[in-house]
């Protein structure tokens, strides 16, 4: 399959402590990946290396078929060019409806000007409202964001990212703080958006890792320690070390 | 199927119902139109006032739903009223100077009807040469540009740099601060070109109409006034309504979320800043004229930071917050400043407004901020809205 994201030999320090050494990482088109590491194996500050967030000190992040490099890109910019990303702690609108949520995230032009004169389309409004089924809040599009629970949150903002339609989707710790019943929703939401698109889940919990069943890549110390099946890599010993070791 | 923006946003209809009625009582009780019962200065205050509405609308729509805190909107005001004003000081001393060299054995040469000029309006910096700035202080149509135009660019600039730069927060409020100190401590300077200290004054008297009467000029002022202030009122409620509306509010509650839904967010300030900045001139235009004069002292950082504080006290993000809190509040300072405010015996001392106004209007602030974080307007909503 054709490579859609490529991280190679990205460093990355803050105050001389190396959050991020070397880290080579491959994501190809419509793939799903888990990736899991220890608190503080700069799963995180990956995310924020490929969205812009985060200036690495050395290294290359490549987009797409044309190769395009991220890094001289603004996080506005490489949104548009398709990548989303839902963040550790929920990150909604609180005060605004569920729906102006999904509104605002919708696929449609970004500038100013377009977005003064916006007016909704029947598509768009379809496309909402079947985001929100998908997510299962189409009961509660007029309520504001901020009084939805936590798990609804978690769901909105992944709805949010499905609106804009990315090509790669970043997804970090979706399932914290969640119920089973809700965790198993999330991997259903998760796998079915990988059907047309990429994307990447950090995760801790490895029952929920289980589930995606897909390819994982363990990070440690801020580089790959270990990468291939999930039964793979928890037979690897270096990954058994760092894991038990602590 | 989509019903009119103003039917859907039914305040904004309200609003406007109230500003005609406004409009239409002054008017009917002034001396210039109808019967006298209130003082040609009074109807000068009132009008001064819904321009001071207008700039706290701008500064709502900036400051309570883009989170900008500009402590430089009112240097744009300022801006506003010179560039209006220094037409109205042209065109009027050209008229006072040609009409006083007619008297002579020849008509009088344009050289020696400029160099008049030039002494006039200059001799109080000692000087009596035209400076480049009022090259154009002969055109009210180019003057009129310039009310929009320099706010505008000013805006555009400054905005372009701050938020380029990504300041944001109480450094960006600083930084606004210090353009609004820099521009005041210029015009202070008695080689600006624009009379240093003295500003420009005489401009409650209009070129061309020296035989209306102030009654009726200031009628015709408080009418042009609230047309501003309605017209302003609705393009805000507009541009903050939908999903323009949405956006901006999203950048003031998590800019950082807005960029990675791929919107570019400084864009969007810019934008918000130099709007604000054009209707801040536009309002400053219309409030001068009513003054009479506009000085340096009128850009000072406190006239910014007083903005900040009707707004607050009105209740942030909302328009009609902000037009109660700047109404408010500017009148309650006049009638304190004023001396309308009986004075407090305490016996081992007397509570004189003219000096504790001030405290009284901090402390509001303070209270205001802790206590009520809606303002004013957040009374209004829960009148207005049911409760949920
Ligand atoms: N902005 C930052 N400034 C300083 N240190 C940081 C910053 N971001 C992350 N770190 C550090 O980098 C390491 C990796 O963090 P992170 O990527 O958040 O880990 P993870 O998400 O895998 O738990 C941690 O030790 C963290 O303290
Ligand atoms: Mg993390």
């Amino acid at each position: 399959m054709n490579t859609l994201l490529e991280v190679s030999g990205v460093s990355v320090s803050f105050d001389g402590f190396k959050a991020i050494n070397n880290l080579s990482i491959q994501i190809a088109e419509r793939e799903l990946r888990a990736v899991i590491g220890p608190n503080g194996a700069g799963k995180t500050t990956f995310m924020d290396i490929v969205t812009g967030k985060t200036r690495p000190d050395e290294g290359r992040v490549i987009w797409g078929e044309k190769s395009v490099s991220l890094l001289s890109m603004s996080e506005s910019q490489i949104a548009r060019a398709g990548i989303g990303r839902k963040f550790q702690k929920p990150t909604i609108f609180e005060d605004q409806s569920v729906r102006d949520n999904i509104a605002m995230a919708l696929k449609n032009p970004r500038g100013p000007f377009d977005v003064l004169f916006f007016r909704e389309r029947p598509a768009d409004a379809a496309r909402i409202d079947e985001i929100a089924g998908e997510i299962g809040l189409s009961g509660e599009m007029a309520r504001p964001a901020g009084e939805l629970s936590h798990g609804q949150k978690q769901w909105l903002e992944i709805g949010m990212l499905l609106a804009q339609d990315p090509r790669l989707l970043l997804v970090d710790e979706p399932a914290a703080g969640m119920t089973p019943a809700e965790r198993e929703h999330t991997t259903d939401l998760l796998k079915r958006a990988a059907e047309t698109r990429a994307v990447v889940v950090i995760e801790h919990d490895m029952e929920f890792v289980r589930r995606l069943n897909c390819k994982v890549t363990v990070l440690h110390e801020g580089s790959v320690l270990a990468e291939g099946s999930l039964d793979h890599v928890t037979k690897n010993q270096h990954v058994i070390d760092v894991y038990l070791g602590r | 199927m989509r019903k009119p923006f103003i039917l859907r946003h039914p305040s904004v209809l309200w609003f406007l119902l109230a500003l005609s009625l406004l409009t239409l009582g002054v008017t009917i009780l002034s001396e210039g139109f109808g019967l006298g019962l209130i003082s040609t200065s009074f109807v000068k205050t009132l009008g001064k006032t819904l321009c001071l509405c207008l700039i706290a609308v701008a500064m709502d729509v900036v400051w309570g739903y883009c989170g900008i805190l500009s402590l430089g909107h009112f240097a744009f005001f300022g801006i506003g009223g010179y560039a209006i004003g220094m037409w109205l000081m042209y065109a009027r001393t050209e008229q006072i100077v040609a009409a006083s060299l007619s008297g002579g054995p020849l008509p009088p040469t344009p050289q020696e009807v400029t160099d008049a000029v030039g002494t006039q309006i200059f001799g109080v910096v000692g000087s009596s040469e035209i400076p480049l700035l009022w090259s154009f202080a002969d055109s009210l149509a180019l003057q009129l540009a310039m009310v929009v135009l320099v706010p505008g660019l000013l805006a555009l600039v400054f905005g372009w740099l701050a938020f380029r730069s990504r300041v944001t927060g109480v450094y960006l409020s600083i930084l606004t601060q210090a353009m609004t100190l820099a521009l005041s401590l210029y015009l202070f300077q008695n080689d600006s070109g624009l009379r240093g200290n003295n500003g420009l004054s005489g401009l409650q008297n209009i070129p061309g109409y020296e035989a209306v009467p102030q009654s009726v000029v200031a009628i015709v002022f408080f009418w042009a006034s609230a047309l501003a202030l309605g017209a302003g009122y609705v393009l805000f409620a507009w541009v903050v309504s939908g999903k323009m509306g949405g956006v901006i509010r999203a950048i003031r509650d998590n800019e950082a979320r807005v960029r990675f839904l791929g919107y570019d967010v400084e864009s969007y300030k810019l934008f918000v800043f130099t709007l604000t900045a054009i209707v801040a001139g536009i309002a400053g235009a219309l409030y001068y004229p009513q003054a009479g004069i506009v000085n340096p002292a009128e850009i000072a950082p406190i006239a910014s930071i007083y903005l900040a504080v009707w707004v607050a006290i009105g209740g942030r993000g909302r328009l009609y917050g902000a037009v109660i809190g700047a109404a408010f509040v500017s009148l309650l300072s006049s009638w304190f400043t004023g001396g309308g405010a009986p004075d407090v015996p305490l016996g081992f001392y007397t509570i004189q407004w003219t000096d504790w106004w001030l405290v009284l209007l901090g402390l509001s602030f303070v209270a205001v901020t802790l206590f009520f974080p809606k303002g004013i307007g957040g009374l209004f909503d829960r009148l207005v809205r049911n409760p949920r």
